[in-house]
């Protein structure tokens, strides 16, 4: 589904962020990308997302190389990934049913679906009773619960989870990861990246180590080794 | 679909309106003050108007005839002037006329007025009053009342003076008046149009920037151009309406105390004209507030969407 071919990153001043990545991640897969600080892990993201574009090699989704496509190609390809952030990146004017129904109408939905597919997302993130509050009435486990919502509203192929359970305690980190993997077990491909070992060892999926801008281990069964 | 987005751009906006409180009356406030400037110079315009009118109206070319000329040769005069172009109206004052308007403004000159008596007759002639269409054309209707040319060699014998040349240089001097007052209306226009212009824009921009952040999630979740803007453009509109309704009615009391105090000095019954011409300038006002909190907006916000 996603492939990256010889991909390097370099900042100017000759500053190496990505280091010939081969990377092969299959749809339906659960991916943890580990690393410290600089390792390259929010760089990888950027690429997949075209928020940057390479300084060698290619990223292919489907075969089909996502820094060659046009602005409004570029834009559907995004409407088919969903995307999680540590910081949440919520509408902070908007109540959480506003939150979703919005991704909703951007991508054109009609009023009766959003009507009956917010309740339901909610639901399935245990936020329903909180379906008028704003980001700022809201814990952060629960904004983080509401992005993945928003994320997963117009069932995208792919979740991008980056450091989602960053800024969250150890209860709702396993409530936040609980959900991701109820999201992959649907059959929607998930790359997390984290610093959290608990994370990496509680999912028990393939596991990706980064260092200094390069893949350095690539687990099938989950281990975290740093 | 289209309509659906209208929809819903309209409803988020109006939301995002009540919803930013204290932003939104600060956007409306300075917004308000900017309709105030245009109200106040669409004042101004209507009393300089007024006054280069009313100045206007005192100015005029007056053909003087000796007192036997008959009647009927000078209606035949004023015909022909009549159907000059640059003419705009002739009136005939008749010399019995002429002699009671004299009499009329010497009536507190005993003297003047005995010398009449004894005279027996009247002494005046009959006029013909001569008013242009624009002070400008005075100097080519008063070329057709040249000694030389053929209207006045034809009537030589009845014609006592035309009193042109005696007007020529207040004339001049006015047409000077009218040229510069009217300049000055357009560049105090443009300029005060221009700073409120600016410190609007300015406003709604460091209003739209606390949304920066709002702005970058909604093109992340995917929404485009149009849909990221257009509530913003849609907020920027109410604030230029209620603005508008604000800057009407606080004009009001503004106009019956320059109506009440300023009357005699301005020339113009500032209140009347507030009641007479209340809806075109209410429509003024509305159209500049939506544009320039729509494009305000728009401009903001486009900053942000490229980034």
């Amino acid at each position: 589904m996603i492939n990256f071919q010889d991909v390097s990153k370099i900042y100017p001043k000759d500053s190496p962020a990505l280091l010939d990545i081969n990377l092969k991640i299959k749809s339906g897969e659960f991916v943890s990308i580990v690393g410290h600080s600089g390792a390259g892990k929010t760089t990888l993201l950027k690429l997949i997302l075209a928020e940057d574009k390479p300084t060698k090699g290619r990223v292919l989704f489907e075969d089909v190389d996502i820094h060659k496509l046009s602005r409004g190609s570029l834009l559907k390809l995004r409407k088919r990934i969903g995307m999680v952030f540590q910081d949440f990146k919520l509408l902070s004017s908007k109540t959480a049913y506003e939150n979703i129904a919005f991704a909703m109408e951007a991508v054109g939905k009609t009023d009766d679906e959003i009507y009956t597919d917010v309740p339901h997302v909610l639901d399935l993130v245990d936020l329903s009773d909180k379906m008028d509050s704003f980001p700022s009435q809201m814990s952060g486990g629960e904004r983080q619960r509401l992005a993945i919502a928003r994320a997963i509203i117009n069932q995208p192929e792919v979740i991008i989870a980056d450091e989602p359970t960053g800024n969250l305690d150890p209860i709702n980190t396993y409530e936040v990861v609980q959900i991701l993997k109820k999201i992959n077990d649907l059959g929607t491909t998930v790359i997390l990246t984290t610093h959290n070992r608990g994370v990496v060892e509680s999912i028990g999926k393939r596991v990706i180590t980064m260092e200094g801008g390069r893949i350095v281990r690539d687990d099938k069964d989950g281990k975290y080794l740093i | 679909m289209f309509l659906l987005d209208i929809k819903r751009i309209i409803r988020s906006g109006v939301l995002n309106f009540y919803r930013n409180g204290i932003v939104s009356l600060a956007s409306t406030l300075v917004l308000w003050v900017t309709l105030s400037v245009v109200l106040g110079i669409l004042f101004f315009q209507a009393v300089l108007t007024n006054s280069l009118e009313q100045v206007r109206e005192k100015v005029d070319i007056t053909v003087y005839f000796v007192p036997d000329a008959s009647e009927e040769k000078i209606l035949e005069f004023k015909d022909i002037i009549q159907k000059l172009p640059e003419v705009e109206s002739a009136s005939y004052i008749s010399a019995d006329i002429a002699l009671a308007q004299f009499k009329e403004r010497k009536k507190d000159d005993e003297l003047t007025l005995q010398a009449l008596e004894e005279i027996g007759e009247n002494p005046l002639g009959g006029s013909i009053n001569i008013k242009a269409r624009d002070t400008t054309q005075y100097e080519a209707i008063a070329n057709s009342l040249s000694p030389e040319s053929e209207l006045v060699k034809s009537n030589e014998n009845i014609i006592y003076n035309i009193n042109y040349n005696k007007n020529k240089s207040i004339i001049d001097r006015l047409n000077n008046i009218i040229v510069s007052a009217r300049a000055l209306g357009v560049a105090l226009t443009l300029v005060l149009t221009i700073i409120s212009v600016i410190i609007t824009f300015n406003t709604i921009r460091l209003t739209i920037f606390i949304s920066k952040e709002e702005i970058g999630v909604m093109r992340l979740v995917g929404a485009n151009s149009r849909y990221v803007t257009g509530p913003f453009m849609v907020e920027g509109m109410i604030c230029g309406i209620m603005a508008a309704f604000l800057a009407m009615a606080s004009f009001y009391p503004v106009s019956v105390w320059l109506s009440n105090k300023m009357t005699d000095f301005l020339g113009v019954d500032m209140l009347e004209y507030y009641v007479s011409h209340f809806i075109p300038l209410l429509i003024i006002v509305l159209v500049f507030g939506i544009v320039l909190g729509a494009i305000s907006s728009a401009l903001a916000v486009r900053k942000y969407l490229s980034k």
